[in-house]
């Protein structure tokens, strides 16, 4: 077997008494989709955040590509192929759909002490932009205001403004939240198209997406990992269905 | 992009204050000449202040220290007797930018209320500094004798090069700021106001960013009170004072945060309304409160954003 692409180990954060990541181990082999899910309060978007570089971690090794994560900062791991989505749609309202994906190639091409050219028509942006737009299914709304766009369509370009970073893995902190059940198929749709291209941790409330897209999958209980398997290890999993999946089913 | 009748404004106004020297002369009230100098300096400081205020949400609650400090720059090599107005500029726009970094340095690693305390207390420190500089006058300030010599051909103690200079420093500045905030410069900063975690998250570092856009409206400011030195003939600390960094705030938010070209405007309205208040009444705050408050309710993007077509932000 190959090494993982990314390698947590004994991973640990705590907010005063509350313990939000505790002893985690945690992998993703390089292609893989690996799904955390659990309940609320377990300490998902925790987990992303430490892996992310936007929360420092209390001890544990984070370990992406080879190297050692310690000490780097959200931007460096950005650099270093480690995109990020937010659970709470986290795009630029006042920029077009457009700009938000410009800025994201933007940040990858070189240093942006550029101050005359203007950015918005420069098209070593926005060319790129836009395809990253068409495949995510948003070419025809490049010059909204991303403000002005649906929910689902503010999620979906939180994705391409990850894509366009060309990451060599994604970090999806529920995707689908907040969307309703036709969007939810939709973007269901897009993982799955996904699959195989980029390796992915997926933090998902949906079960059906999760079941549908995940090759594995780690459930998490307060702080946690209390089972790792493929899906359908997890679904038939007795300690799972206790402390999780038997309050929805 | 701007509207077509922004553009026309904009146009428009240079061309009356570009004749101006001419109609005050005609009517032979050459005092208009200064009060308008004056108001351009300050739509310069203004717009300097807007860049950071208005584009990158760092909200500067000291920013005329840097007026104070170009007005020291002149004064004091003047007072020395260095009276070369490049080495002048090159000293006002390396001690600006110097003081400016390791201002930004300290503040900017805070955001929110406490930006506005610290910017407000770092300014007042030299404020105080300036006061105790018995040197060069304490609180009384320093007439400066003489005004920066540039060309043998381009005597400033002509009215009409002094105000030309203005006039051409702040039309070079407006644009020079429009073109560095549609850049991809300007787009970094206009996302890292709009969402800082986000910019972080796609690879921006973006602190790099806001501090040299911090140390870019610092050095425009500087060389307002450079301008502003030379065409009072004198150095005060009170230009560093914070009722003066309220007084460029209260501009930016008349004229409309977040639009350049409003600021120039906002500095023309309150210098003004201040001007024909004052004539009335020594309590001319009392009636201008009252006017900002209803502006600020009515009118959230100023008298700029009141007018039709919206440019800033996005280019629809």
């Amino acid at each position: 077997m190959s090494e993982p692409l990314l390698k947590v180990v004994q991973l640990r954060k705590s907010f005063g008494g509350v313990v939000a990541t505790d002893s985690l181990d945690f992998d993703v082999m390089p292609g893989e989709i690996h799904a955390v899910i659990g309940p609320n309060g377990a300490g998902k978007t925790t987990f992303v955040a430490q892996i992310a570089g936007m929360l420092k971690s209390d001890s544990g090794t984070i370990t992406f590509d080879g190297r050692d994560m310690a000490g780097k900062t959200a931007p460096e791991r950005s650099h270093m192929g480690l995109a990020r989505s937010f659970q709470i749609t986290s795009v630029f309202r006042d920029f077009t759909a457009l700009e938000n994906v410009s800025l994201s190639i933007q940040a990858h091409a070189g240093h942006s002490f550029k101050f005359w050219k203007r950015a918005s028509t420069d098209r070593d942006l926005t060319d790129p932009a836009q395809k990253i737009l068409d495949d995510v299914g948003l070419g025809d709304k490049a010059l909204t205001l991303a403000g002005n766009l649906a929910h689902g369509q503010q999620r979906q370009l939180e994705i391409a403004m990850a894509l366009a970073t060309s990451p060599k893995m994604l970090l999806l902190d529920e995707p689908t939240a907040g969307m309703g059940t036709e969007e939810s198929e939709t973007m269901r749709a897009f993982l799955n198209e996904m699959k195989g291209k980029y390796s992915m941790l997926l933090i998902e409330h949906d079960m059906d997406t999760v079941f549908s897209v995940a090759d594995r999958v780690t459930v998490l209980v307060y702080g946690r990992g209390i089972a790792t398997g493929t899906p359908e290890e997890i679904r038939n999993n007795a300690e799972v269905r206790a402390a999780y999946l038997g309050e929805d089913e | 992009m701007l509207s077509k009748l922004k553009l026309s404004i904009l146009i428009g106004s240079f061309l009356i204050l570009a004749a101006l020297p001419m109609i005050t002369e005609a009517i032979d009230e050459p005092f208009y000449i200064d009060l308008m100098a004056r108001v351009m300096i300050f739509s310069i400081a203004a717009m300097s202040l807007d860049f950071i205020l208005g584009y990158g949400a760092m909200i500067s609650f000291g920013h005329a220290l840097y007026l104070g400090l170009g007005t020291y720059a002149v004064g004091i090599m003047a007072h020395y007797e260095v009276t070369n107005g490049w080495l002048q500029l090159l000293v006002c726009i390396s001690g600006t930018a110097f003081i400016a970094f390791i201002l930004g340095l300290i503040s900017l690693r805070t955001s929110g209320i406490y930006f506005i305390m610290i910017t407000f207390a770092l300014a007042q420190m030299f404020y105080f500094l300036g006061i105790s500089l018995e040197a060069y006058g304490g609180d009384d300030g320093l007439p400066i004798d003489t005004r920066s010599e540039f060309f043998s051909f381009f005597d400033l103690n002509d009215a009409w090069n002094m105000y030309y200079l203005i006039l051409g420093t702040m039309t070079v500045t407006a644009i020079v700021l429009w073109k560095i905030i549609n850049s991809r410069f300007g787009m970094v900063v206009r996302g890292s106001h709009s969402n800082d975690a986000r910019m972080q998250a796609i690879g921006f570092p973006t602190m790099k960013y806001r501090l040299a856009a911090f140390v870019i409206a610092g050095v425009v400011c500087g060389l307002a009170g450079f301008l502003l030195g030379n065409l009072t003939e004198f150095l005060t600390p009170e230009y560093m004072h914070w009722f003066r960094s309220g007084e460029l705030m209260i501009m930016v938010m008349v004229g409309g945060m977040g639009t350049l070209f409003g600021p120039l405007f906002g500095a023309f309205a309150y210098l003004m309304v201040e001007d024909f208040l004052a004539n009335f009444t020594e309590y001319w705050q009392f009636y201008f409160g009252p006017m900002l408050i209803i502006l600020v309710l009515f009118a959230k993007q100023g008298l700029w954003g009141m007018l039709p077509g919206k440019e800033d932000m996005s280019d629809e």
